[in-house]
């Protein structure tokens, strides 16, 4: 029998305060007024305001920050022989144990698609791993899908548990949490909360209704071959891609979205010394893959808009044998010219001749 | 050592079927196949409170070798890490642990070849020890790692590149272009181009850089063996020739006949000038120079390195071509090799993209699903064409 346990909505903060225990630092969904309201996830405190509301910007930053140094460096002279020099580097790797309060099953899911690269692949990122290890995630599961959100495509759903450590479902009068992973369960087993097991058939009825108010998903189960049978259509993409403005708001939104640039911030080598920094790149960038000679493989945004659906789409699933997209249709909803991925999947699905040479 | 590249489905096919899902034994694995119950849609998890808790299930869509989507199912042991014994009484607090998923991987195949170890993005503090002046925009440097054991055990093969830190103006791939027997220095040759070769090219003896290295696949000069070589060298696509040319010349015995068509486009744009002598000597070496336009006192070819290429007319029959230079020349070689009859699998060349992380992650090197910092430089035309054009 799964550990469950039960938590009413008044329980909430009493939960909250106790996952913040031993330094850990909880992220929650946090309502942010403005002339376009906001949903982002904040570290909890005492008393704190939050909401459980889908979050209008994923929680990825708790694995891979927007920003982070890599390294500090400087340069350092031997008191007694002032010629002679010598670099200290430090890379610091550190992480505080977290817990992602909230979340939507997509978002969790992002957190799988981050790992195989960062974990799985031939080098294992010892940054991100630092933070993962430390990671916990508690995924609240959606009451319904949305017009934006598509996670059914891609292999998700409403009630999915890929990347989650407990799974949450709200029931009459407050939540339903099960652990879906071993840590999840040590985590509930710690809690003082009352057992679940008894208002867990709730859970599972809310959990199918959930599913129950999906609209159909197509099957694109093809799209990898599509795609890359589409590469060289430059026709398609370019008319796929017409109104793109190459901002990028869709790779700043997406839970998948891992690309980073490595920048050195600060003097050069002098005593003071200065940072080496990883930041969030964007593919919609035409200085992306710019080169120093001028030449750019991508110097089209048709060119740009096809690595980025590739990617989640063709080559991420033919290197790891799933679709780097959650579905969460965040690249949707905040694109400002109405640009929607899943027109682009289709579109390549149905296109009649595959390749124009 | 053959740069492994299998296809992703095939290498998928094999792993899935060498790796059957193991179960711990739990009770209740039978109820993760169950859906709850909405007819349409047949993959969503079974989500049931007798599930199996030391598992991660996971259900992304599995493109198999039939092109079926399908349930991924991995079951893992669990693994729960020991709280470190200061931890206090709350164990929740440093027992969680993430489940590695079972059946995880990479589906395609990354050679094995030399690599740094330790955090992938550290560089190694090393001292420039000498700089060569090659032709106006292109420098060489030879560097040498502060740390004496680092220098000592440094092992790489040729055609692996480096990526080479000017602190404070940020990093840049380059071939290492000595060869591997040269255990003194690394040896990086740069052109002039934007702001890190700037930085690189006001560099002195005396300063200190950093490098990551070695990075990448490297030459197959291994399935060269009784073999012609052909080496063709655009411009600064001479260092990675440089490398791997000086490499065989060491190991002349295993192989046939070595050529070098070595082209730039005046004679004062050739880097390596002061060891052009000694290649056009060597009796081991072939070595034809050529610049693109007739310039005096120039005693040897005069043509474009295509079109040179197709008038030396080398025999294919028994031969590799090796390549590097700019995009453009690289594109006009490898057709004429294809009209000599050079097969794509005996037409090798190194690639240069722009990089920063240099070890698969960052995301803008790949060609397709590859990635040129690990699945490259070194690729052979045949594997290029098996690719999307996007070079």
């Amino acid at each position: 029998m799964s550990i469950t346990r039960f938590v009413t909505s008044d329980g909430l903060p009493g939960l909250l305060a106790f996952l913040s225990q031993n330094g850990r630092r909880v992220l929650v969904p946090v309502e942010k007024p403005a002339n376009k309201r906001s949903v982002v996830f904040e570290a909890w405190k005492q008393g704190q305001p939050f909401t459980l509301e889908k979050a209008t910007v994923p929680p990825k930053a708790a694995v891979l920050p927007q920003c982070e140094t890599l390294l500090t460096y400087k340069k350092s002279k031997d008191p007694e022989n002032p010629e002679r020099v010598s670099i200290s580097l430090e890379d610091g790797i550190k992480a505080q144990p977290t817990v992602v309060f909230a979340c939507r099953p997509c978002d969790a899911r992002g957190f799988a698609v981050l790992d195989r690269p960062y974990l799985e692949g031939p080098f294992a990122d010892p940054y991100y791993k630092a933070r993962r290890d430390q990671l916990t995630v508690l995924t609240l599961t959606c009451a319904s899908g949305c017009n934006t959100c598509f996670c059914h495509w891609v292999g998700g759903g409403p009630t999915s548990l890929e990347g989650s450590d407990v799974l949450m479902t709200e029931v009459e009068g407050g939540y339903v949490l099960q652990a879906v992973t071993p840590g999840g369960e040590e985590l509930l087993a710690a809690t003082d909360l009352p057992d679940g097991a008894e208002r867990f058939p709730q859970a599972e009825e809310a959990r199918k209704a959930a599913w129950a108010s999906l609209e159909p998903a197509p099957n694109i189960k093809d799209a990898p071959q599509k795609l890359a049978a589409l590469f060289s259509n430059t026709e398609f993409w370019q008319k796929q891609t017409d109104r793109c403005l190459s901002c990028g708001a869709c790779t700043y939104f997406c839970p998948t979205c891992y690309c980073f640039s490595i920048t050195d911030e600060g003097e050069g080598l002098s005593e003071k010394g200065g940072r080496r920094l990883r930041s969030w790149d964007n593919c919609m960038s035409s200085l992306f893959t710019r080169e120093a000679s001028g030449h750019n493989p991508r110097a089209l945004k048709a060119f740009r808009m096809r690595n980025r659906v590739s990617h989640k789409f063709s080559t991420y699933p033919e290197n790891w044998g799933a679709f780097s997209c959650s579905g969460c249709g965040r690249c949707i909803s905040n694109c400002p010219v109405c640009l929607d991925i899943r027109a682009i999947v289709l579109a390549a699905l149905n296109a009649k001749q595959a390749t124009a040479e | 050592m053959a740069t492994k590249k299998t296809s992703g489905k095939t290498k998928a096919a094999s792993k899935s079927a060498s790796k059957p899902v193991s179960k711990p034994a739990v009770t209740g694995a039978a109820s993760q196949k169950q859906a709850v119950p909405a007819p349409a849609r047949e993959t969503q998890p079974a989500l049931r409170p007798d599930a199996e808790l030391a598992t991660r299930e996971v259900h992304s869509p599995v493109i198999r070798e039939e092109g079926e989507l399908a349930l991924k199912e991995s079951a893992v042991p669990a693994t729960v890490e020991t709280p470190s014994a200061a931890a206090g009484p709350a164990p929740a607090a440093q027992a969680v642990t993430r489940a590695p998923a079972a059946g995880k991987g990479m589906r395609r195949e990354i050679s094995p070849r030399p690599k740094p170890q330790g955090n992938p993005y550290k560089p190694m503090p090393a001292t420039v020890a000498e700089v060569i002046q090659e032709t106006g925009n292109i420098k060489t440097l030879r560097v040498i790692l502060d740390d004496a054991e680092a220098m000592r055990s440094f092992s790489y093969e040729p055609g692996q590149v480096g990526q080479l830190s000017v602190f404070g103006a940020g990093e840049s791939t380059f071939v290492i272009n000595s060869p591997p027997s040269q255990k003194d220095y690394l040896q990086f040759s740069v052109m002039q181009a934007g702001e890190v070769t700037a930085a690189i090219h006001r560099l002195s003896p005396g300063d200190k850089v950093g490098v990551r290295a070695p990075l990448g696949n490297y030459f197959p000069y291994e399935s060269w063996k009784g073999k012609d070589v052909f080496f063709v060298g655009g411009g600064i696509g001479m260092a990675p020739i440089r490398t791997i040319m000086l490499h065989l010349l060491e190991r002349k015995a295993d192989y046939g006949k070595i050529s070098l068509l070595y082209g730039a486009r005046t004679p004062r744009d050739m880097a390596f000038s002061y060891e052009l002598d000694d290649w056009l000597r060597r009796p081991d070496l072939d070595c034809t120079l050529c610049i693109d336009a007739p310039s005096e006192g120039w005693e040897h070819k005069v043509g474009l390195i295509p079109n040179v290429l197709l008038e030396l007319n080398p025999d294919p029959s028994n031969c590799v071509a090796v390549l590097c230079g700019p995009p453009i020349m690289i594109k006009f070689t490898v057709q004429a090799l294809e009209k000599l009859h050079f097969a794509p699998e005996n037409i090798v060349t190194t690639l240069e993209k722009r990089m920063k992380c240099g070890i698969g992650i960052c995301g803008r090197c790949n060609i397709g699903g590859r990635y040129v910092c690990v699945d490259g430089p070194v690729f052979t035309w045949k594997e290029l064409q098996e690719l999307p054009p996007e070079l």
